[in-house]
């Protein structure tokens, strides 16, 4: 397990894209996302894919970690443009394969859509990997700070999520070293039918569980030693502030959107 | 069962941004019916030269054999539960391994995986609870209502019911109270002596090292650093500081001895208070 790639899993760095207010990334990503699906000619997916990569390149991570990290969803981009491709029937037929006609439309909007998908997904992992937990959360704390108004617990839900974060890598650690005790006791994970591997899980899942509550139980204590109550008065440790090279990244952002509507056809 | 290790080297996730090398170009040999501890500051790469042992990690070059298994690189072992019925391993803190309704169903959880026929399980289970010196009343009790002590030989009768031929013990006193580490590390080797076993015992305590191994190996950083009977070894006190390790108390007291007053007195495996008796003896001779 201790091989295994989480899409997105933070890469320390100093890169300018590390070194942006995690707001900023989380603005600029949704709305990237959100106008992804006004691409409609060949240039505007050009100036999208350019964005993309240049953004990728300017984190300083490999561009083929990146790749690799999405590992787990090549399978549905390349699924996606197959499905396009012998389900559309517009356009010109192009060519026959075993007398199956496949038209003109379906190759580029099956080129399209997974192209769309790629740079969805990409995107987002770039937030991840840039980004730790703990800057997200604040950031999306700082974000709902207006929901406060009407009376939605913005604190306690960053507070859940950083909590929940902060445990997925103790969880995965304990999780690799309670299977490998039971592995060593003769439990066999990776092979046997189905119901031999059911069974297989219950030695695993009942310490996980034990030792997360008993976690929880520990974690709810020490915070109220230290005398924890709420987000009513608490100040931060770490302040969010916009500077200069975020004006900067959303000018270029905002460029590329003009970009994105002059291309469009 | 002869260990042997050749030019093992094992990394974490490689070719990522987070690849790391835990050993690099170990070898080392473990000869059948040894007590051999295994010697380092954390992070020297002990965890994974023991999950090496039981095939839990493949090694990344170099080749592992087990009696008459073999590990290496590029093969898999067809016969993986076998090894792993004659390597037993007590990682730290096994109670996070309990998970049965009863203690005596946790127990029998390791040899009925291993296909042992139900009387045979029956008779395993009582063996090792009294070998654990555990009240056989609480066999019938949840594991999980057991104080942290008991939980803890519970889950350590788990492997030992699996009757390994190999014992391979990982911190197994960790954070017991002084007279429970003790108890316990006397509970090891009299099973060491009377199952004939070759155990291996990853340890912190220079203590336990001294007195109760027959080589000791020190790793730092992946490699191994030194390498010997314990007696000798631990004479080196030069080279132990270079590792932060520190020299066991009673050779210390012995160097100390030396320099205060002159007298060499020598190492023979005495305890503290043995020593104690033969320091005053000297004194009411003379």
């Amino acid at each position: 397990m201790n091989n295994t790639l989480i899409i997105g899993q933070y890469v320390p760095g100093n890169s300018l894209v590390h070194r942006l207010d995690p707001r900023t990334k989380i603005v600029i990503i949704f709305f990237f996302v959100f106008f992804i699906f006004f691409a409609n000619s060949p240039a505007s997916y050009g100036l999208l894919t350019l964005f993309a990569i240049t953004s990728a390149l300017t984190t300083k991570i490999k561009l083929p970690y990146i790749l690799k990290g999405l590992k787990p969803v090549w399978f549905l981009i390349v699924f996606t443009f197959f499905l396009h491709l012998f389900v559309t029937k517009e356009g010109e037929v192009l060519l026959h394969i075993f007398t199956y006609p496949i038209y003109s439309d379906a190759v580029s909007q099956g080129t399209a859509i997974s192209l769309r998908f790629f740079l969805l997904i990409m995107v987002t992992s770039l937030l991840t990997l840039t980004t730790t937990p703990i800057e997200i959360t604040d950031a999306i704390e700082s974000l709902l700070h207006p929901l406060k108004r009407i009376n939605f617990p913005v604190h306690e839900l960053a507070l859940m999520m950083s909590i929940s974060l902060r445990f997925i890598p103790t969880l995965i650690q304990e999780t690799e070293k309670i299977s490998k005790a039971q592995a060593s006791r003769g439990v066999d994970f990776k092979t046997g039918s189905i119901k031999d591997r059911m069974q297989a899980i219950v030695p695993l899942l009942v310490p996980l569980f034990v030792s997360a509550f008993k976690r929880a139980e520990d974690l709810a204590m020490a915070m109220e030693a230290r005398g924890y109550q709420g987000g009513e008065g608490r100040t931060k440790l770490r302040q969010l502030r916009v500077e200069k090279r975020d004006i900067l990244a959303y000018v270029l952002f905002v460029c590329v959107l003009i970009g994105l509507f002059f291309t469009r056809s | 069962m002869d260990i042997s290790f050749k030019n093992v080297s094992y990394t974490y996730q490689p070719n990522t941004p987070f690849e790391f090398t835990a050993i690099q170009d170990l070898s080392i040999d473990i000869n059948s019916r040894s007590f051999v501890a295994i010697i380092g500051h954390t992070g020297s790469g002990k965890s994974t030269l023991i999950q090496h042992l039981n095939g839990l990690l493949h090694p990344t070059k170099g080749e592992i054999t087990v009696g008459r298994f073999t590990l290496s690189a590029n093969q898999k072992l067809k016969e993986m539960k076998e090894l792993r019925r004659n390597v037993g391993v007590v990682f730290q803190y096994p109670e996070h391994q309990l998970f049965e309704e009863t203690v005596a169903k946790d127990i029998a959880f390791g040899p009925k995986n291993f296909g042992v026929e139900q009387e045979e399980i029956g008779r395993r289970v009582d063996q090792a609870i009294k070998f654990v010196q555990l009240p056989e009343a609480l066999l019938e009790r949840s594991p999980f209502d057991l104080s942290g002590g008991q939980m803890r030989r519970a889950s350590i009768a788990g492997v030992l019911a699996m009757n390994p031929q190999i014992l391979v013990l990982d911190e197994p006193t960790a954070g017991l109270d002084p007279r429970g580490q003790e108890d316990m590390m006397e509970m090891f080797y009299k099973l060491h002596q009377e199952k004939q076993l070759t155990t291996i015992l990853v340890t912190h305590s220079m203590e336990d090292a001294l007195k109760y191994a027959d080589k000791v190996i020190i790793l730092n950083n992946g490699t191994k650093y030194m390498e010997g009977v314990p007696a000798e070894l631990f004479l080196d006190k030069q080279a132990l500081k270079k590792v932060q390790l520190d020299v066991p108390e009673v050779i210390e007291f012995l160097f100390e001895f030396e320099r205060k007053f002159g007298v060499s007195l020598p190492y023979q495996k005495q305890s503290v208070s043995e020593l104690a008796t033969e320091i005053a003896d000297r004194l009411k001779r003379s």
